[in-house]
Formats: C-alpha cells, structure tokens, sequence
C-alpha cells in the first residue's frame, strides 16, 4: 500500500534505512519476548537503556574523562543491564511485587542512575569503533543491524535450546504443572528477567553508537515500540505463545509502517499516536478467540 | 534393600487434617498392597481429595503417619513423595499445553536431554520414547500437547508419572483421580488395559464415582465417609449396590433433607417456563419449574447442566430458545436482566464467584441491586444495616458482627449470607442453586436445606444442582437428568415415593 502511495518507499536506500532502523527495536523487543511468554511484562527497557547508554559513553573513549576500556566497556554496560533485570525478576519473585510495577519502579530507577552519571554533562563518544557500528556497513547493512541479526539468532537458540527459553514457554503456558512437577520456578524467572535486561543494555550501547553521545533519554519510547512489535508479531501478553521470531516480524512491520507513514507524508507527531492504537488493536484481535462473556479482564 | 512381598507398598493409618469449619479427615486408614489395584471411592466431601493430596505431599496432615514399604515418611512437596516411588494422575490434567509430550513427561527430570542447561532433542526424544513405550503407547514424542486428544494427553500424563521409577529403586504406588470422567467407552477400555499393565510392575490406587468401573478394574476397594475408612471389600463378586450403601451410611430415619417440611407445589402456577433452551454446550432443553417446587438437575460432569443453569442467569450465551417467568416472556441478555427478574443465583465456586472475601457480611449481603438502599450515589448505611441485621437473626448466620469480614465465616454461614444476597429485597422469584452445599460439613448441609424448604414454602421456585444423587433425590419434587447437553428423562421425586439412586445413574451414563 505504501509502496503505491510513495515511489521513494519502494527504493533500495529506503529499504536499508528501514532495516537499520529496525536494529535497536529488534534487540529490544527479543529480550521483552522472553519475559512476555512467561505472561510476565517488562517496562524497563528506556530506564535500562538510558543507565546503560551512560555507562558505555563514559567508559569508551569519550570527552569528559580519560577511560578508553573500548570492548571491555561494552561488556560492562550489559552486564549492568542484566543486573537491572535481575532487580526486576528478584523483586518479583521475593518481594511477589507485580511484573509491570517492579519493572516501571526498576525503570525509574535506571534513568536515576543515567541522570546521576550524565551530571549536566553530555559525554560524547570518540571511541571509533564504537561510532563505527552505526556507520560502516557489511553488504549493504550496517553493522549494527548485523548485532540485532546476531541477538535474533541468538534468542532463538535460547527460545529453542536452552531449557531457561523452555521453561519460560513453560511458565506462561501452566505454571503450576511446573511447580507440580518439581520444577523451582523461581530461578527461571530471575533468570529471564536478566537476559531480557542484558538485551536491553546492548540496545543502550547500540543508540549510544548511532547518536554519539550518552543520552539519559536513550531508551525513551523503545518500551513501548518493543511491546507493540511483540504482540503485533503474535507473542501473546498472556505468555505461552509467540516467540522471538514472531517478534521479529513484529518489528519489521511496526517498522514499515512508521516509516511508511513518514514517505506518504503523514506527520510525525501523529505517528506516537497511530502506535497506541496498533497495539491495542492487535491486543484485542489476539483475544477475539478466548472471548467469553462474563471474563474478567483486569 | 529389599522388602518382603507381605509388607504393604503404602499405609495409611490415622490420617487426620482439619480445615477451618470442616474436618477434611477424620483418621483415615487405608492400606494399599504390592501388585494390587485399590479401588478408592466416597462420597463428595467424604475426604478422597484431601487424602490423595496427602499422599502426593499436596496437604500435610495434621496428625496420622504415612508408610511406604513399612517405613514412616514425611511428606512435604510432590518431589518428597516422588523419591518414596508416589505418583498422582491429576484429575485436571496437569501438562503444559505448549510444550512437546517429551517435554511434559520429562519436565524437572530431563537427566541427560538436557545438558548444562541446552536441550539435547534427540536424547530428549529417546528419553520420552521409553516411557511411552513402557505403556505401549505410540504417541509422536515431539507433537504438542495441546494438539492431542484427551486420552492421548492422558497416555503422557501416565508415562509422566511413570519416571518416578527412576528415583525410588522399588515398585512405585500411582494415583489416579477420577481418570475416567471425561473419556469415551473405548477410551476407558484402553486405560484399564493400562492399568492391569501397571499392576505388573507397580501398585494402583484409583479413585472414580462410577461404582461399576471401580469393580470391574480393582482387586480391592475401600470407602471413606465424612473422613473415616467406614470399610473395605474385596471387589470380586460385590456389586455397586453394596458400595453404595457403604458410601451413604444408614441415613435412613433422621429426616436430614426436612422432608416433612417439603412446600406444596402450585403446579397451577408455573414459575418458570424454558422450552427449546440451546447453547454452546446444551440442546433443545425443555424446563418447568413451579411455584414452590424444587427441581433437580442430574448429570455427569460435562452433561452440560451447568451451562443451562448459568444460562437461566444469562452469565452463559443462548443460541436459541424461550424463557418465560410466571407466563411472560423474558429476555434475559445478561445477569442485571436476570436480577430484575427476580432470579438469583449461587454459584458453585462460593471463594471466587460467590463472595468478595475481603468485604464484610452486610456488604456481600447487599451486593446485589445496591440501589434500593441508597441515597443517591451514595449507600445509607443506616437502610442497610438494618435490614442485613434482620437477615443475620433469621438465617441465624453465626457472625461476630455484620461489618467482620465473610472469609472469616465458616463455609456454611457464608453460604447463607450468599443466599440472603438474594432474600434482602423481598422480590426473589426464581433461586438457581448451583451446588449449594459443596464444601459444607453436615450440619451447616442441613441448614441450608432447611432454608430450601421455608423458601420454597414461600413460594418461590428452585432450580438445584446437587452436590451429590443423594441430595437431589433428598431435596427434589421433580429430577431432571441430563446427558451429553440433552434432558434425557424425568422422575417425579415426591416425599414418600423417591427413587434409588440406581435408577438414576442408568440414565446419567
């Protein structure tokens, strides 16, 4: 449809802009798609994303002070993403805090960090490779995209080979059959809130790469976008189905459909809103088979 | 280690456990031998839940001692009682829906499927595979679980349970909950071909309300009562007559249903009126109910009665049909419509749908149409405390005040302040009760049989689904049975001239 409205959208260049610009999303919403199959839900990720642009900006080689850590810094800064997710998991499975309140109270949390180390400040990047990533390009794709490939492949190894992935189906599927089985399912879930917070410190990392600089706001609306990409995808919010595959796609056609709203000329302010009305559409077309009269809804 | 073939593979001696306003067990003895399938069967409430979840670690008693293979066990988790070789077949089936059969049969034991944390799909397959064929099963090891049928699901639930070989070094005991409720005739000959296959290698206690299937497949069968082991008969030649009258007990000469004090139907006056009622569940049912009258619906679990009856309420949708109170047609489109028709219902599951728990006894009392005890938006608690009072002193609820909260309450108090919901407003015309005396000891039971009676005396109409066969013949003026979403017959149950049960769970299967 877009591709009839505007001829530019059907181009080669737009169709590399879209992918790379799918990039960050991708890796975003691959590690919410593990907590969303448990049935849980993540919205840590811009809290997560701005501690860790901050930390990556002021441990590579950058302007404000004399780090050069490179890889190692990198490293770091997803670590912290995973320690944050595992905040989430633990304040969910010790303190039985709800999934969406101990993530948004971890996500506030995170952008206090970023805030605390951004000290009015901006660090700017001048590691090279680091800009690189968003620059230079491998067939066509830029390097980043390659990254969010590579985290795709990788979530899906999980999803498929890895009994954490499993047992996060699992868990959104009837998780009381685990417990009966003997299965601790505390563990599963700490655990996945932690890989799912370690996506998203290297989506922190990664627009830290595209914009220069470490920005508390990194991870602003990446929240959302990701959940949306997720659910329109076919990953279910109640958990048990979908996977990091569906999610893929998810990305690819919130994505167009951003992109292809900007190509036909609808402005970009309109496009926040157009979101929020795509999410709970898909939401409410996943259910339209469960619908039962009488089914609370909370 | 090795254990004569004369000690017992599980005993049970003195089991008791109390929950608050009911003694779930009132110390229960119970032996199960090696190579031997024990029949387990008792009324609703008579305890069977309580102790299979004892024995699987579910409940820990609070007095009484657990033996496996003559050794005192203590058993905390379902992992506990599945080291000492015990096993559970839930009644819901307990599989994950979205992962392979392999997965379920294997899940929390995958040994070498899985290794350092990454599945091996392969092994995983080989592992799954030799459990299935331990029952001779050909199910696809890798197919979804949701994509089988229930008897299939049933298979890797069984070769699930069977894994618990490979923990304990002895023949393991396996439980089966009412395995048969749900499955066709065929089905259920494959599964007691399973479990005379089971006693070569294992012990079998199985539990089922259906007397003659209990016969055909035990050796032995044992009867609980309100708690109690009442008795024990070797099944070889008995006949579920004899079953049954052990399961009931002689209730024959106290008046426990307040038979004398049954209303005289005005069948001049009909109540309600449903001809052709149709929904996802049920056909083409046709239901009477008078003034005064009490009418029973009987069936087995999935004959679609309490669909008709969550229908009547409009919580369920309609297809087709009509509905008509006191001879005026109705359009019952939801639950408001219905409570403005002066019908009320309780439902079966009282914690959840019948009650809010937290909220005191005046405000669940009141609950329904709230708006005639209200001052504009707001309630006049002065209204409203005046006329829950007066339904405490008349049910004689046994609460320490109207504002306590009802979880606080025992069952059967909360069940009248349920039922009174209904009374408050003085223009309850129809009363759907669905299994109104689950969970209920005996006294609270005969209460809220009492409170039947001076209701239908009163003229109102009910429509019962009873706890048990009993009851509805205790209770009815009129049963109706139900079978695979139809009403397939009618028997008139007037005081005096009640029919067996027998008679009744011909039609039911």
């Amino acid at each position: 449809m877009f591709a009839v409205l505007s001829p530019r959208f059907r181009s080669i260049e737009n169709v590399q802009n879209m992918v790379d610009a799918a990039a960050v999303l991708a890796v975003v919403t691959c590690g919410i798609t593990f907590v969303l199959l448990m049935g849980s839900i993540d919205l840590s990720a811009a809290g997560v994303m701005g501690a860790s642009a901050l930390t990556v900006s002021l441990l590579v080689a950058n302007n404000r002070n004399d780090n050069d850590l490179g890889l190692l810094g990198i490293g770091v800064a997803v670590l912290l993403g995973c320690a944050f997710g595992c905040l989430s998991g633990l304040a969910l499975v010790l303190l039985k805090v709800p999934s969406f309140m101990a993530t948004l109270g971890v996500s506030a949390a995170g952008l206090g960090v970023a805030t605390l180390m951004f000290a009015g400040v901006q660090p700017n990047v001048s590691d090279a490779m680091l800009k690189g990533w968003a620059i230079e390009r491998f067939l066509g794709l830029s390097y980043l995209t390659w990254i969010a490939a590579t985290c795709i492949l990788v979530g899906w190894l999980l999803q498929r080979y890895t009994r954490l992935g499993r047992y996060a189906f699992a868990i959104g599927g009837a998780e009381e059959v685990l417990a009966l089985s003997g299965v601790r399912v505390k563990p599963y879930k700490v655990a996945v809130f932690a890989v799912a917070g370690a996506f998203y410190g290297l989506a922190g990392v990664m627009v830290t790469s595209q914009l220069g600089a470490g920005l508390v706001q990194a991870g602003s609306g990446y929240d959302f976008s990701a959940i949306t990409a997720a659910v329109v995808g076919g990953t279910l919010l109640t958990g048990g189905r979908g996977g990091v595959l569906h999610s893929a796609v998810g990305v690819l056609l919130v994505v167009v459909l951003t992109n292809g709203l900007v190509q036909i000329g609808v402005s970009p302010y309109w496009q926040g809103g157009v979101e929020g009305l795509i999410v709970v559409a898909a939401v409410a077309a996943a259910v339209i088979p469960q619908r039962r009269r009488n089914q609370v809804v909370k | 280690m090795s254990v004569p073939a004369s000690t017992p593979a599980l005993e049970v001696r003195g089991l008791v456990k109390h929950y608050p306003g009911v003694t779930a067990l009132d110390g229960v003895d119970l032996v199960v031998r090696q190579h031997e399938v024990l029949g387990l069967v008792g009324e609703n409430g008579a305890g069977k839940s309580t102790l299979l979840k004892a024995l699987v670690g579910l409940v820990v008693p609070d007095a009484g001692e657990i033996r496996v293979r003559g050794e005192a066990v203590k058993l905390r988790s379902v992992v506990d009682a599945a080291d000492h070789g015990i096993g559970m077949v839930f009644q819901e089936q307990s599989l994950v829906p979205n992962l392979t059969a392999a997965e379920n049969i294997l899940l929390g034991g995958e040994g070498p499927g899985v290794r350092r944390g990454v599945y091996r799909w392969d092994a995983m397959r080989r592992l799954a595979q030799e459990q299935l064929d331990k029952i001779g099963s050909n199910i696809d090891p890798l197919v979804r679980t949701d994509a089988l049928s229930f008897a299939d699901r049933q298979m890797v639930e069984i070769a699930k349970v069977l894994r618990i070989e490979q923990r304990s070094q002895h023949p393991p005991v396996i439980v089966l909950d009412e395995p048969t409720s749900v499955l066709e005739a065929k089905e259920i000959e494959t599964l007691f071909a399973q479990i005379r296959r089971l006693r070569e290698f294992a012990s079998v206690v199985f539990v089922s309300h259906r007397l003659d299937e209990v016969l055909e497949v035990c050796d032995r069968v044992a009867v609980l009562r309100n708690g109690q082991s009442v008795g024990e008969l070797a099944a070889a030649g008995a006949v579920p007559r004899e079953l049954h009258r052990m399961m009931i007990g002689s209730t024959g000469s106290d008046d426990h249903y307040h038979e004398n004090a049954a209303a005289v139907v005005e069948s001049e006056r009909p109540r309600l009126t449903v001809r052709g009622l149709s929904g996802t569940s049920f056909q083409d049912v046709d239901l009477d109910v008078a003034a005064g009258e009490i009418v029973a619906i009987v069936g087995v679990h999935g004959s679609g009665r309490e669909d008709v009856c969550r229908a009547l309420f409009g919580a369920e949708p309609v297809t087709a049909g009509e509905i008509r109170m006191d001879g005026k047609k109705i359009n019952i489109s939801g639950t408001r419509a219905a409570c403005a028709a002066g019908i009320g219902y309780v439902p079966a599951e009282r914690k959840t749908e019948g009650m809010v728990g937290p909220m005191s006894v005046a405000e669940n009392m009141t609950l329904a149409k709230q708006r005639s005890r209200c001052a504009g938006p707001f309630v006049a608690p002065g209204k409203q405390a005046a006329v829950v009072d007066r339904w405490i002193d008349r049910l004689c609820i046994r609460t320490p005040g109207r504002d306590t909260p009802i979880q606080r309450l025992s069952g059967g108090n909360q069940q009248k302040v349920v039922l009174a919901r209904w009374l408050v407003d003085g223009d309850i015309r129809l009363l759907l009760l669905d299994h109104p005396t689950r969970g209920l000891d005996i006294g609270a039971r005969s209460e809220v049989y009492r409170l039947m009676r001076e209701l239908a005396a009163s003229g109102v109409a009910t429509v019962l689904l009873a706890d048990s066969l009993e009851e509805a013949i205790g209770m009815a003026d009129r049963i109706l049975v139900m079978n695979d979403g139809r009403v397939v017959s009618e028997v008139a149950c007037p005081a005096g001239g009640k029919p067996s049960p027998l008679d009744l769970v011909k039609e039911m299967v």
